[in-house]
């Protein structure tokens, strides 16, 4: 099958979750891996060793749209007879791809977390229901699938691919564009790409007390998340809920501090590889998914933990 | 100002969903609700009436009798209603899509608005589908919703900072958490949705292009270790964090 993967760029480098869905192309058995890159400043060796040989390059709107992204990748998968194409399940992922398979009017499944070669199509595993199901789907070629993050090993393969320019697409002339962006210093880690994950709940009591996660966080170069009881009373942003309502993540290790454990909440971290609790309430139902626990206040565990970490660190 | 809303019939959050039967159906004795991102939407869609006017339609492609949702819009302030009923068998989000198309074309109204993604397919394919089947332009995952000078101006958040996007109108805007709180319906909304008019009529059907094959309920985490309570657990943790999970 070929397959044709849409680049993402952050600060310079393409995105991990990019790499991934190389990686889930490759996996699959795709024996042709091409890539497309919308917009300007790819880094020159962006793609070397991930297995692609081809590059397009499609020159930017004037200003972020996700139309014009949508109408350069459908155009391409269709004159280059591509069976798949990949996008890595990101915010801006989400929401190019379904306007790309419509354009192309192939099959979409989204967000998948396993694949599988079937016929001239695919079996593709998928979360429903918040996580309370897993459902197999089939679908005809062609497609246009897009993986969750940390669900895929990234692509290796060798060289650098061959890079060939694309004319601008033949965008519509009424779309969304992008009119302003504001971006924190630093650009934070996605939640969703993040392999530690320190999360608050209401049990945190104040927002000033974040201050101990954040601490944690970054000494374990983690990033924080919320529940949606701390989201609800403004202490955290919209962006940093986990769970129904929120973002599924799956990090190496996600902590929940003062966190209850309701369904939907574990609906978005549930598939964490280990998880940490720590509750002052020894029947918190967080317990029964935990792999570690430790009761008690929040307020005293956690700055003992940075503490005895740190301490670990420095000797 | 004509703005419709789609509204979709999932399972509650709450709710404990089992399969059934040969293994790609669900039992339907759960309760069902308004999916939550679509409540937003009409939300939305009602506060936009409320300040400056609005004709608020809420469409839904749902089986035969579903409609608790379809009343809730009504009763949360929508006008009318349009009931697809569902009976293909093998409906999936292409088709779900090109359905829902028909009847916004037919409506032609200023603005769609429509949920970030339903919480039971989790897919988020319907609201752009809809978009790009149309020509309309896509405005995903709403904090804000302002319409001016013949635009839709739409602000989100993106990791550590946020965007604002615009489009024309008409458009198809779809609610993301933060945009709003719902409304619960007052007796008096209520009374008044009862003589609110439900056009009942059966839903196109379309080649459906994915397919459910199985179902399968996710590996049980087992409940772990207590490794003890408050400031004295904190070495053992730090242990097992550097030995077993080796992240220190
Ligand atoms: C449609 C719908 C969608 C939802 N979506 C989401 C979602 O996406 N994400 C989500 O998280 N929730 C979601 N919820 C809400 C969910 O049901 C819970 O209400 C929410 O997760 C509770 O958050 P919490 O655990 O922080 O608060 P609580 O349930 O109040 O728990 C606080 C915990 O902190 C502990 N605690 C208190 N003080 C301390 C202390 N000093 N030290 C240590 N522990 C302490 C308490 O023992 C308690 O266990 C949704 C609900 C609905 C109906
Ligand atoms: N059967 C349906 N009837 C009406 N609206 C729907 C239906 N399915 C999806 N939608 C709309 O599309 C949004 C996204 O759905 P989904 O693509 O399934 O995540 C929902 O929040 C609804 O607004």
């Amino acid at each position: 099958m070929k397959a044709l993967i849409y680049v993402e760029q952050r600060d310079g480098k393409v995105r991990t979750a990019t790499l991934e869905a190389a990686g889930a192309a490759a996996a699959l058995g795709c024996d042709e891996l091409h890539a497309v890159f919308v917009g300007d400043g790819l880094a020159a060796d962006a793609l070397a060793g991930a297995g692609v040989s081809k590059l397009f390059l499609v020159p930017p709107s004037d200003s972020y749209s996700p139309e014009y992204h949508a109408a350069a990748v459908a155009e391409l998968a269709r004159d280059g007879g591509y069976d798949i194409v990949f996008f890595a399940a990101t915010q801006r992922g989400k929401e190019i791809a379904p306007l790309a398979a419509v354009g192309r009017r192939a099959a979409f499944l989204g967000d998948v977390l396993e694949l599988a070669a079937d016929g001239g199509g695919v079996k593709a595993k998928r979360s429903l229901y918040g996580g309370k199901l897993f459902g197999w789907f089939s679908a005809p070629a062609p497609l246009v699938v897009t993986t969750r993050p940390k669900m895929f090993a990234p692509a290796s393969g060798e060289g650098e691919p061959a890079v060939e320019e694309r004319p601008a697409p033949a965008a519509p002339e009424k779309r969304a564009v992008l009119i302003e962006s504001h971006a924190s210093a630093g650009g934070k880690v996605d939640l969703t790409e993040a392999d530690i994950i320190v999360s608050g709940g209401r049990g945190m009591k104040d927002p000033a007390n974040f201050a101990i996660l954040e601490e944690l966080a970054e000494l374990l170069g983690g990033v924080v998340g919320a529940s949606r009881a701390a989201v609800d009373a403004g202490w955290r942003p919209h962006s940093d809920q986990v769970g129904q309502t929120g973002k599924v993540v799956s990090p190496q290790v996600y902590f929940a501090v003062g966190i209850s454990g309701a369904i939907q909440h574990l609906a978005g971290m549930s598939s964490s590889k280990v998880i940490v609790a720590v509750n002052k309430d020894p029947e918190a139902p967080i317990f029964k998914v935990a792999d570690y626990g430790v009761v008690g206040d929040a307020m005293k565990v956690v700055p003992a933990l940075s503490a005895e970490i740190r301490k670990k660190k420095g000797g | 100002m004509k703005i419709l809303v789609l509204v979709k019939r999932v399972p509650d959050t709450a709710a404990s969903i089992r399969i059934t039967g040969e293994g790609a159906s669900i039992a339907q004795d759960v309760e069902w609700v308004m999916s939550p991102y679509d409540e937003m939407a009409v939300e939305e869609a009602v506060r936009i009436k409320e300040r400056a006017g609005a004709e608020v339609v809420a469409v839904s492609l749902a089986p035969e009798g579903a409609v608790s949702h379809i009343r809730l819009a009504l009763e949360m302030g929508a006008d009318r209603a349009v009931h697809l009923v569902d009976s293909q068998p093998d409906r999936d989000a292409w088709s779900t899509a090109k359905a829902l198309a028909e009847v916004v074309k037919e409506e032609a109204p200023d603005l769609v608005l429509a949920g970030r993604t339903a919480v039971d397919m989790d897919q988020s394919f319907v609201a752009p589908a809809v978009a790009a089947l149309l020509g309309l332009p896509f405005l995903s995952s709403a904090v804000k919703l302002d319409l001016e000078d013949g635009k839709a101006v739409v602000r989100r958040e993106t990791e550590g900072g946020h965007e604002v996007l615009e489009a024309p109108l008409p458009c198809v805007v779809t609610a993301q958490k933060g945009i709003n709180e719902p409304r619960y319906p007052s007796l008096k909304s209520k009374i008044k949705a009862k003589k609110k008019k439900v056009d009942t009529r059966p839903a196109p059907e379309f080649e459906a292009l994915v397919k459910l094959e199985t179902l399968a309920y996710p590996p049980q985490r087992q409940a772990g270790r207590i490794l003890g309570e408050g400031v004295e657990a904190v070495p053992e943790l730090v242990r097992v964090l550097s030995e077993e999970v080796k992240i220190i």
